[in-house]
């Protein structure tokens, strides 16, 4: 693409001002071009997936294929109910007059992604601009290229060429893209990006939706039951080393549990971990491996702080051929180690311990606010302490990451972790302005609105804004006289 | 001059990065006591609100007055009415805003349960204008208190009178732990947005807008960008023509004489008709404000000389001011513009290329007003934009046409006072609404909270992975009941 690249935008914006993307029909046909474009080339997703991260098909199927199909299908079904304007009630005053709230597109928006689903964390927020009716450019992560190329090549031949673009590239092409004028800008990745995005978004005035991470902790209260136990930790060692290996946005970052219960955790996810991925994890198929040497770097030493290698209770090899990292559990590291200063992204799993479970809502306070909160409870009043007095894009109650997977649920962050949301209807309104319509008649007219001005005026209006409806009738009557 | 309510009596220094960041630090930790957070406090804020707005009605008219000569009546409208119409509702309506709301989940994570909560976003800043001090301060202020947030207001210093009494005020009637007012210009803006907010409102220009969100962009802060712009008013050949003057008159010079972000800002009407419009609103603009403007009591006059002599610069650029068919009178020592209007101006004025904001009303002519489209959408998309049409297909027309941060038919500016819609621009106007229940939802964060059991656990989720995982997922998928049973059971 390269030098053409501002062409292709202008190309674009005069799609755009053609109507092209705005017809209910055209967004239509490219939400069911993309689901043709994920199901048609699912072995080669599978392998582009494979080279980049090593993702194991149940995996790929799972977090990118199946999540893309289901938002595809999801907006289909509900676009015509999206698209409908909505009614906003008038005052009795303005009458007769009708007010609505009318949903139109913004323009041509930027969609920047990243390499850990570098599938559905592109395609799934272009679902939402397609829906809305933008003319769409995206940037894939250049650091799993083989997705990336996989786009850039599949996206032209299923989609409107004349109103979605791939660009492919590295930081510099991210520079050259941030400096074109949007109408809206969609980034996934981590706070450093997300600042240099909206600084420059600044520039043009473009509203940006940011989508980063956190350290996303979770609560593990006393279980009484062994049966909620067993699944508690098959799901939090779901959570972790499932979904990228732990390389995800939402993915569990560390675990606060009662100093009593550490021993027996490490234990079952010690189990859980051989059940998983077997006796040598390294040859598993069942685990992704670091996306990159850098980032494998940036893990290693996470773990070479002498005070973090000791509070390794499980794991903690590595090989830097296969950029493999085993899942690896540590007990209370120093909390100013750089293990729990910044978002891990890797196969590392913290254990903090307190005295009282209660203890862990002042721990997450004391720290940025997380794109997840996850917490095993049974105790409701608990649970309402958790909601009302942390902070975190969501809560999930005995579960993890399941909410990313909810239509209804809005997926986003606040504070650190990011603003704005998405998936389902919220994508829809992510990549749409909605405009305020109101319609009036010319009768009937009320004088009182109108200069010179004087004390009747004056009266009439402050009943008016009270809507004293009796009150202005009487104004009236008694003024004729 | 910054001053900060709390320190009142003590003419302290300027108010610098220093006393910002100490400020910041008593508020949050006023926010992280979670005293703002309970329903309790948020009325009682709301109606020490109200009190104020009731109790100083009089104050306020005062001080608009002499920050703008703005009409006794055009104060009690636009300001103190509108605001305590927003208290009242707030007031009415919080108990059912901050109720959870559900939502459905599906069969994929079945059983669970779902709601999106809405909690504050901590401590927030809200900058505002001078044209509607009170208003522009406080309908965002309302919003931040009904969310539960700590918030500091900074009026603008170009409405002098108006910021000194609401420092005075709010110091009198809120709780001084968690909102605060810090007047000043600059110097002390500069230092508020060197802070952490959690969101920061701002009401004003383009430029301003930028600096703002490049500032909230370093701590990663969501911005509301209530701006302006170009705000156009097509007018169709087939309407009632007087109704539809006065209803522009109101809109333009009626709204603090057209210093108001959604004043009406150029007319495009055809050819044949503009004589006629344009002798209705000379008609009118008369009955309205005598024959002699400069003297009408009911015009506000020019913020201050800067903008004074930015209009009349715009008023005479020489391929302008031969153009000037009404009006043009001017007063530099009282800072009064009478009301203006310009027919035909070239497109590439100065008038015609930037945010006119006085008294000033260019009418463009087109042959067909179909090509109004094509003047508003060559544009930056302005805050409002405004038709008066008996033609429903052509109203139609512009409504999926024109985009505008809103739109209204046969009538100008009344939008502003309904609640039920929301209230922000698009573009170069700004991003972001607010207005009624839009207000608390924009100093929200709606938090997506699920509840699951551990009955249900799929084993498909975990590891190892096989061939018949994949081709269950893929199923599930689909949603093919029949895949799903041959996935379980055979190897197909």
């Amino acid at each position: 693409m390269g030098e053409e690249v501002e062409e292709s935008i202008d190309g674009l914006r005069q799609s755009f001002r053609t109507g092209r993307t705005r017809s209910v029909a055209w967004r239509k046909s490219q939400l069911g071009s993309i689901v043709r474009l994920v199901s048609e080339n699912e072995e080669k997703i599978f392998s582009a997936l494979y080279q980049d991260l090593g993702k194991h098909p149940v995996e790929c199927y799972r977090d990118e294929l199946g999540v893309v199909l289901k938002s595809a299908a999801y907006a289909l079904r509900n676009l015509d109910k999206w698209v409908a304007p909505k009614k906003g009630n008038l005052p009795l005053l303005f009458f007769p007059a009708r007010g609505q709230v009318i949903p139109e597109p913004l323009g041509v928006v930027l969609v920047i992604s990243s390499w850990n689903f570098p599938i559905s964390l592109a395609l799934d927020p272009v679902i939402g601009a397609i829906s809305a009716g933008n003319a769409v450019v995206l940037k894939p992560s250049e650091l799993a290229p083989a997705c990336s190329a996989f786009l850039a090549e599949h996206v032209p031949l299923y989609l409107d060429t004349k109103a979605v673009k791939v660009v492919e590239g590295g930081v510099d092409m991210g520079e050259r893209l941030l400096r074109q004028r949007w109408d809206k800008i969609f980034f996934t990745g981590g706070p450093k990006g997300g600042q240099i995005v909206m600084s420059a978004a600044a520039r043009y005035l473009t509203p940006v939706t940011l989508e980063l991470g956190g350290k996303c902790p979770t609560i593990l209260d006393t279980l009484s039951d062994a049966y909620d136990v067993k699944i508690m930790v098959k799901r939090i060692a779901g959570g972790k080393w499932g979904p990228c290996c732990g390389q995800a946005c939402i993915g569990v970052d560390y675990i606060l549990v009662e100093r009593k219960f550490s021993a027996t955790l490490i234990e079952l996810l010690r189990r859980t971990i051989k059940k998983f991925y077997g006796e040598n994890p390294q040859s598993s198929k069942s685990i992704c491996r670091i996306v990159n040497r850098d980032h494998f770097e940036r893990l290693k030493s996470m773990l070479k702080d002498p005070a973090v290698a000791d509070s390794i209770k499980f794991g903690g090899s590595m090989d830097e051929e296969i950029l493999f990292i085993e899942p690896t559990i540590l007990l209370d590291p120093p909390l100013d180690s750089e293990l729990m200063m910044s978002e891990i992204f890797g196969p590392l799993l913290p254990i903090i311990t307190v005295d009282n479970i209660q203890e862990s809502i002042e721990f997450i306070n004391s720290r940025p606010k997380p794109l997840a909160i996850y917490a095993f409870t049974k105790n409701e009043a608990f649970k309402q302490r958790i909601i009302k007095e942390t902070s975190s894009g969501s809560i999930t109650f005995n579960d993890v990451m399941v909410q990313f997977v909810c239509d209804e649920l809005p997926f986003g962050g606040v504070g650190q972790s990011g603003f704005g949301r998405y998936h389902g209807k919220y994508s829809f309104d992510t990549f749409s302005h909605e405009k305020a319509v109101m319609r009036r008649g010319f009768f009937p007219e009320l004088e009182p609105r109108y200069p010179p001005w004087n004390d009747f005026k004056l009266r009439f209006i402050r009943l008016a804004y009270r809507f004293n409806y009796l009150g202005l009738l009487l104004l009236m009557l008694l003024s004729r006289r | 001059m910054g001053r900060e309510t709390q320190t009142e009596g003590k003419p302290s220094a300027s108010f610098d990065t220093v006393a910002a960041s100490a400020m910041m630090k008593e508020l949050q930790a006023a926010y992280c006591s979670g005293t703002t957070r309970s329903y309790g406090w948020r009325i009682s804020q709301l109606k020490c609100l109200l009190r104020l707005t009731e109790d100083h009605g009089e104050d306020i008219a005062q001080a608009l007055r002499s920050d703008l000569s703005k009409p006794e009546l055009e104060s009690y409208v636009y300001e103190i009415s509108m605001l305590k119409n927003s208290i009242n509702l707030a007031l009415k309506e919080l108990k059912k805003w901050m109720l959870p709301e559900k939502a459905k989940t599906s069969l994929t994570t079945f059983p669970s349960s779902a709601e999106i909560v809405s909690e504050p976003l901590g401590v927030v800043l809200v900058i505002s204008a001078w044209n509607y001090p009170f208003l522009l301060s406080l309908d965002p202020v309302i919003g931040a208190i009904a969310a539960g947030n700590a918030v500091v207001l900074k009026p603008s210093e170009i409405a002098p009178a108006s910021s000194a009494l609401l420092a005075k005020l709010m110091g009198e009637y809120m709780d001084g732990s968690a909102i605060r007012v810090v007047e000043g210009a600059v110097a002390e803006t500069t230092a508020l947005l060197e802070q952490k907010w959690d969101k920061i409102c701002y009401t004003g220009n383009c430029r301003v807008g930028r600096i703002v969100m490049a500032a909230a962009a370093k701590h990663l802060t969501p911005v509301l960008l209530e701006l302006g712009g170009k705000c156009p008013v097509v007018v169709d050949s087939n309407i009632n023509l007087k109704v539809s003057c006065r209803r522009i008159i109101m809109g333009k010079w009626g709204c603090n004489n057209g210093q108001a972000c959604i004043s009406p800002d150029y007319i495009v009407t055809t050819k044949e008709y503009a004589p006629k419009l344009i002798d209705a609103l000379k008609k009118e603009l008369e009955r309205f404000f005598g024959r002699d403007a400069l003297e009408s009591p009911d015009l506000s006059r020019i913020v201050n000389t800067n903008h004074f002599s930015r209009l009349t610069k715009l008023l005479d650029e020489d391929k302008v001011s031969v153009k000037v068919i009404y009006g043009g009178e001017r007063d530099q020592s009282k800072l009064k513009i009478a009301p203006t209007i310009l027919l035909d101006v070239p497109r590439d004025s100065l008038i015609m290329n930037e945010e006119i904001f006085g008294p000033l009303l260019p009418i463009l002519t087109v042959d067909k007003l179909e090509d109004s489209f094509d003047i508003i959408n060559s544009g930056m998309k302005p805050l409002a934009a405004y038709l008066f049409t008996s033609d429903n297909k052509f109203r139609e027309r512009f409504v999926r046409n024109v985009s505008a941060g809103g739109l209204v038919v046969n009538d100008t500016a009344i939008h502003l006072a309904v609640p039920s819609l929301p209230f922000g621009g698009v573009g170069d106007s700004g991003m972001g609404a607010y207005h009624g229940k839009f207000s608390f939802d924009t100093f929200s964060h709606k938090k997506a909270v699920m509840y699951r059991g551990f009955i249900g656990d799929a084993d498909i989720r975990y590891p190892p992975y096989t061939k018949t995982k994949v081709r269950l997922l893929q199923a599930l998928v689909s949603g093919s009941f029949l895949a799903i049973i041959r996935a379980l059971f055979g190897r197909s």
